[in-house]
């Protein structure tokens, strides 16, 4: 057995996202070889060699990989997939972009967001919005699966002593090219990995308001979410979204301010281990997964608690 | 320019889905069904680039049972000109859905294939990579915006980060975000005029494919159940139960 991961990285470091691929390779069992291709990338792949858990690391420095092209990286991967049972990546969007692609050239099935390894061959996955769970099986020669970051704990990124190999490019297929990106900034911790969310929903009217729960975000080391409704709204940046078709997390703490709880939201929140709501509507459905639900005007809520929370 | 715009047959989103007692799958019985909702952003996309003057034919196609045919209909009643129905009962996966779209390619050589990022039933997110792959065409997927150039496409993608923009080579597979556009209602003239529109029906055999699941599902079951619904009287009492009861503050 042994697992080919795809790692996401900047070329001088690895993305924390790919350590949850790493725990999920650790749990199939046998080898676990990092690929990290990029452009100028010896610096995540030194950073990679160092992941426990990794067995060896594959460098592929060459131009083609400099931005994650799905044309140019799916190619490599397939080629590289040869000899291993399983190749998998982190179902970030850059996962999900690059994965079926590989699956479709190897000609095998893709085991999309898997949150839990039965055997080498069995997975567990969410369909429906995670109201059901799917165990499935299978049988292909080599299993391509995507992992859902917030069921694998990130590996000990120090602590492994893997060996680097060099690998060499498939070359440019001249199929896509890089152009731009407009990328949120924030000093705020990433949506995925924070201990605690505070999310605003429709019932924040507008951007200028979702500051109130910024300044909370920032007294309790927060990172900000939003709903569809908020995102559509242009409230907040699309990178924002929690749910069935954004973002999953998980965090100790969630917070829902002026959301309403549909089940495309509750989707992406409701293994989190401590939920609160603030609505205005005793009625709203995110009542039925909040630990705590206060029943109020977030208007009048929110900056009570920012108060609240000094004082604490 | 010719587009091509898969559609499927899902339970409605509003729809509670429920496992069934045996383990086997959903209830589908006696459920409200519609259009995937990344499918219909598709299909208006494509609707918009006939009506900016861009595409010249709309092909919407679905792979399902005999009831695909509604699906197509809705299709053909947003504006969409004619449509194509691989009739097939029973789970199909996304490598096969692929491999029939590649067949119906390479009859209709569509120049652009636009199809929702992924269905909210087997929320697998595969089908466009995968067909784009068979294909060995680019692909640019979770499309907020398409702008069509001389022979590509500038593609502005949802991503982890924010948004990323790239130039794809036409032909070329996009899949839609939700942010893309607002997808209409069919009028009822429309709905009216979509009765009389062709739809072409064949088999997955038709165009080469073996539908079987290569994924053996073992079963389905519910997900644990959150115990919620505790209520808090005010400010200083959520906070009190955050610090020392929760303990997460
Ligand atoms: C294909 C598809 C995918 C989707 N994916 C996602 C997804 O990934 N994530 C997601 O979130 N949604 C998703 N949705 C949308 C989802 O169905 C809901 O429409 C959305 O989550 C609603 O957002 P909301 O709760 O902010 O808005 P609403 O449902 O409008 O709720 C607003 C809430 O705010 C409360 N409120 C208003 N004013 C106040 C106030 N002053 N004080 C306190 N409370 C107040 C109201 O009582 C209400 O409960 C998806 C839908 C589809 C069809």
């Amino acid at each position: 057995m042994s697992t080919l991961i795809f790692f996401e990285h900047t070329n001088d470091a690895i993305s924390p996202a790919s350590l949850h691929a790493v725990t999920a390779a650790t749990q199939i069992g046998g080898d676990v070889v990092a690929l990290v291709a990029g452009s100028g990338c010896d610096g995540a792949a030194q950073a990679a060699a160092k992941v426990a858990g990794v067995t060896k690391v594959i460098k592929v420095d060459s131009a083609e990989y400099g931005h994650t092209l799905a044309e140019n990286l799916a190619p490599l991967i397939a080629k590289l997939a040869e000899g291993h049972s399983h190749v998998l990546a982190t179902a970030t969007t850059v996962g999900k972009n690059i994965m079926p692609r590989v699956a479709a050239l190897l000609d095998v099935a893709q085991v999309s967001d898997i949150i839990e390894v039965v055997d080498a061959d069995t997975f567990v996955r969410p369909i429906y919005a995670g109201n059901a769970l799917a165990t499935v099986k299978s049988s292909d020669a080599t299993k391509v699966v995507t992992v859902r970051g917030t069921n694998f704990d990130p590996a000990a990124a120090e602590g492994g002593s893997a060996s680097v190999e060099d690998g060499s490019g498939e070359g440019d297929t001249g199929l896509s090219s890089f152009v731009g990106q407009e990328l949120s900034k924030s000093d705020r911790p990433e949506l995925t990995s924070a201990k605690v969310v505070i999310s605003g929903g429709r019932g924040m009217q507008n951007g200028e308001n979702f500051k109130m729960l910024e300044e909370i975000a920032d007294k309790l080391g927060a990172a900000v979410g939003a709903s569809r409704a908020a995102v559509d709204a242009g409230f907040v940046p699309n990178d924002y979204q929690v749910g069935q078709t954004g973002k999953v997390v998980a965090p100790d703490l969630y917070i829902a301010v002026g959301i309403s709880g549909a089940i495309q939201h509750l989707a992406g929140m409701k293994d989190s281990k401590v939920i609160v709501a603030i609505n205005k509507d005793e009625e709203a459905p995110i009542f039925q997964v909040a630990d705590y639900g206060l029943v109020a005007d977030l208007f009048k809520a929110v900056p009570e608690l920012s108060e609240a929370l000094d004082k604490a | 320019m010719k587009v091509l715009v898969p559609v499927k047959r899902v339970i409605d989103y509003n729809v509670k889905v429920r496992v069934k007692a045996d383990q086997s799958g959903v209830e589908l019985a006696n459920v409200k069904m519609s259009m995937n909702p990344f499918d219909e952003i598709a299909v208006e996309e494509a609707i918009r680039l006939k009506e900016a003057g861009k595409a010249t034919e709309v092909i919407a196609v679905s792979i399902g049972p005999t009831q695909a045919q509604e699906t197509i209909r809705t299709a053909l009643a947003m504006g969409a000109d004619r449509g194509i129905h691989v009739v097939h009962d029973g789970d199909v996966e996304p490598l096969a859905v692929a491999k029939m779209l590649k067949g119906i390619v390479e009859k209709e050589s569509p120049d652009l294939c636009i199809l929702g990022k992924q269905a909210i039933d087997d929320d697998c997110n595969q089908t466009g990579q995968m067909l784009s792959a068979l294909l060995g065409w680019s692909q640019a997927t979770f499309a907020s915006k398409i702008e069509i150039g001389d022979g590509d496409l500038t593609v502005t993608r949802e991503v982890d980060g924010g948004l990323e923009t790239i130039k794809v080579k036409a032909p070329a597979i996009v899949t839609t975000d939700l942010r893309l556009n607002e997808p209409r209602y069919a009028s009822l003239p429309n709905i009216m005029k979509a009765k009389k529109k062709p739809i072409e029906q064949m088999s997955p055999a038709d165009l080469g494919v073996d539908p079987a699941p290569r994924l053996q599902t073992v079963k389905v079951v519910e997900p644990p159940k959150r115990e919620g619904g505790t209520k808090v009287a005010d400010v200083a009492e959520l906070v009190s139960k955050l610090k020392n009861e929760a303990k997460v503050i």
